[in-house]
C-alpha cells in the first residue's frame, strides 16, 4: 500500500506532525484548551481536570458551540446527549478520541 | 444547599437589575389595543408583542370567541383524547390542513407543546434529531425529552448541516431536521431551499417551525415554506396561534399517511386540557381573515417593518441581518441593554429585552416586533425616541449627514 502511494505518504509525513486520522491525546487536549482560552478565569491555566462549566466563565450555549467546532475539526458526531455528561477537559478529550476511534 | 440555590446566578442578575431600578418583568396594567397598553400608569406603545397582524382586538375574532363561550362554555375541562375534542377543534384542524394543502393537522394547546410533543414523539431511540444551533427553547426541550440522538448544526448553514448528515449517512435510524422560518431573536430567515435540498439528499425528514412567519411570508401567508416554494417538499410544518392569529395554541400539519398516530403517542397532546371554545373560535376567525385580507395586512406589516428597520439603520444602530417582523437592535452589553430598555419604557415605548443565554452568540438585544396595526407615525416616533436614547447612552453616534445607500 505504502509504496503505491509513495509520494503522497512522503509528502504527508513531512509536513504533518501527527496523523489527523488518529491524533494523539495531547493534540486533542491542545485543540480543546485553545478553544477554551477565551473563557479562562484569572489566567488560571486550563488542565485536564478543569471542570468546563464551573472553572471557566462559559455558558452552556458556548460549550455546545465549541463541541460543534470539534465535530468539524475531527469529522465526528458528538451528540448533545453526550455533552450533558461531559464535565472536564479530560472527559471531553476522551469523548472525542472515542468518536475518532469508532469513525 | 437550599432548593433555589442552583439558580443563584439568575437571582443575582435579577437583583442587580431590580436595584438599578430596571425590572424587565413588566405587568401590562391594562391592554388598550394591539399597539397600546397601560404600563406603570402610563399609556405605552407596544413594539414587542408578536401581534403581527394586530388581530387580538379584531371585532370578528372577539365576536366569535364570545359566541363560542356562550354556546359551549368557558373551557373543555379535558384532554383531546378524552372529552376535550369538540367539533370545532376538528373543524379548525381541517381548515389548517386545507390552508397548507396538507392531509393532516393536529392542534395542540400551545405552540410550545406542538414542538415539544411532536418532535420528541416523531423520533425516538436509534433515530437522529438534527437541529439548528439557534433553535427556540421549545425545540431544545424536545431534545431533552426524546430518546433520539441530538446533533446541532451551525445556524442557517447548509454546509454545516450537510457535514453532519454525511457523518450519519450509514447510521440506520430516521433523521429529522428541524429549522425555523424566521428566527425569533434576530429575525433572520432560514436558507430553507438549500436546507431542504441537503436533507432530502441524505434521506432525512424536514420540519419547519413557522411561528414567526405564518401570515408574514408567502403569497397566501403560509410562511417561508411558501415564500421559497418548498411547501410540497417539507414533511412537517409547525406553527402557533399566539402571534399572527392573536390567541394561544399550536399546530402541526403533514401529508404523511400515519401522521394521525401522533394523537395517541404525543404526551404533550394527550395529557393536557384542550383549547377552550373561545380560543378555537377566535383562531378560526383569524385564519379566515388571514385568507381573506392577508395580502393587505402583509403589505401594512412590511411597510411598518421598513419604517422601523430603515429608520434605526439610518440612525446608526446595528440590526439583525434583514427586514422582518422581528427587528433586533444590538446593544453593547447587558447593563446598557437594560438601561436603554428602561429609558425607552419611561418614554412610553415597550420592547423586549433579550440577553444571553436566550440569545445566540452572546448578543444583547432590544427585540422589537412589528404589527400591521401600528401606524407609521407610531413607528417614526419610536425611531426618534430610540435614536435620542441611543445617543445619550453612546450606542449610536451623534447626528451626522445620512450616508447614501451604496448602489450595486
Amino acid at each position: 500500500m505504502r509504496s503505491a502511494h509513495k509520494f503522497k505518504v512522503y509528502d504527508f509525513t513531512d509536513t504533518v506532525v501527527s496523523d489527523p486520522d488518529s491524533p494523539a491525546r495531547e493534540q486533542v487536549i491542545a485543540e480543546i484548551v485553545q478553544r477554551l482560552e477565551p473563557f479562562q478565569v484569572d489566567s488560571r491555566s486550563i488542565l485536564g481536570s478543569t471542570v468546563i462549566t464551573k472553572d471557566l466563565n462559559i455558558d452552556s450555549l458556548a460549550v455546545m458551540d465549541m463541541v460543534m467546532e470539534l465535530e468539524d475539526r475531527f469529522d465526528i458526531s458528538i451528540p448533545l446527549n453526550d455533552v450533558a455528561e461531559i464535565h472536564t477537559v479530560d472527559e471531553l478529550a476522551d469523548a472525542v478520541l472515542r468518536k475518532i476511534g469508532s469513525r | 444547599m437550599g432548593i433555589f440555590d442552583r439558580h443563584r446566578h439568575l437571582i443575582d442578575t435579577y437583583r442587580t437589575m431590580q436595584e438599578a431600578g430596571t425590572d424587565p418583568l413588566v405587568t401590562m396594567e391594562r391592554v388598550l389595543s394591539p399597539t397600546e397598553a397601560l404600563i406603570n400608569g402610563r399609556k405605552t406603545l407596544l413594539v414587542g408583542t408578536n401581534n403581527y397582524f394586530g388581530l387580538t382586538f379584531d371585532k370578528e375574532c372577539i365576536a366569535a370567541a364570545v359566541e363560542a363561550t356562550r354556546a359551549e362554555g368557558t373551557g373543555t375541562t379535558g384532554s383531546r383524547m378524552l372529552n376535550g375534542t369538540y367539533a370545532e377543534h376538528a373543524a379548525l384542524e381541517a381548515e389548517l390542513a386545507d390552508f397548507y394543502g396538507m392531509k393532516h393537522c393536529i392542534v395542540t394547546t400551545t405552540g410550545y407543546q406542538a414542538n415539544l410533543g411532536i418532535i420528541s414523539t416523531l423520533v425516538g431511540d436509534g433515530d437522529y434529531l438534527v437541529i439548528d444551533a439557534d433553535s427556540h427553547a421549545s425545540i431544545y426541550d424536545a431534545c431533552k425529552q426524546t430518546q433520539a440522538t441530538v446533533i446541532r448544526f451551525k445556524h442557517n448553514d447548509p454546509a454545516s448541516l450537510e457535514a453532519r448528515l454525511r457523518r450519519l449517512k450509514d447510521e440506520p435510524g430516521n433523521k429529522l431536521v428541524v429549522v425555523e422560518g424566521i428566527y425569533s431573536m434576530l429575525g433572520d430567515t432560514a436558507p430553507l431551499k438549500q436546507l431542504v435540498d441537503v436533507t432530502k439528499r441524505y434521506g432525512g425528514y424536514t420540519m419547519v417551525d413557522e411561528a414567526h412567519s405564518l401570515g408574514a411570508l408567502g403569497e397566501h401567508g403560509r410562511g417561508l415554506v411558501e415564500e421559497v416554494g418548498v411547501l410540497d417538499e417539507v414533511d412537517f410544518v409547525v406553527g402557533t396561534f399566539s402571534k399572527t392569529l392573536g390567541a394561544v395554541g399550536g399546530f402541526c400539519v403533514s401529508n404523511h399517511d400515519g401522521f394521525e398516530v401522533l394523537r395517541v403517542a404525543t404526551r404533550a397532546y394527550m395529557f393536557t386540557a384542550s383549547l377552550p371554545p373561545s380560543i378555537v373560535a377566535s383562531v378560526r376567525a383569524a385564519l379566515r381573515i388571514v385568507r381573506r385580507d392577508g395580502a393587505k395586512l402583509r403589505d401594512r406589516l412590511w411597510d411598518n417593518v421598513a419604517t422601523l428597520y430603515d429608520g434605526l439603520a439610518a440612525a446608526g444602530f446595528r440590526l439583525g441581518p434583514e427586514h422582518g417582523p422581528v427587528v433586533a437592535v444590538m446593544m453593547p452589553d447587558q447593563m446598557t441593554t437594560v438601561a436603554v430598555w428602561k429609558a425607552l419604557l419611561d418614554d412610553g415605548i415597550y420592547v423586549n429585552v433579550a440577553v444571553p443565554p436566550a440569545t445566540p452568540g452572546g448578543l444583547c438585544l432590544l427585540r422589537c416586533s412589528l404589527s400591521a396595526a401600528h401606524s407609521r407615525a407610531q413607528l417614526q416616533h419610536m425611531v426618534e425616541r430610540l435614536t435620542a436614547i441611543g445617543r445619550r447612552f453612546g450606542v449610536v453616534a451623534m447626528p451626522q449627514r445620512k450616508r447614501a445607500v451604496a448602489a450595486g
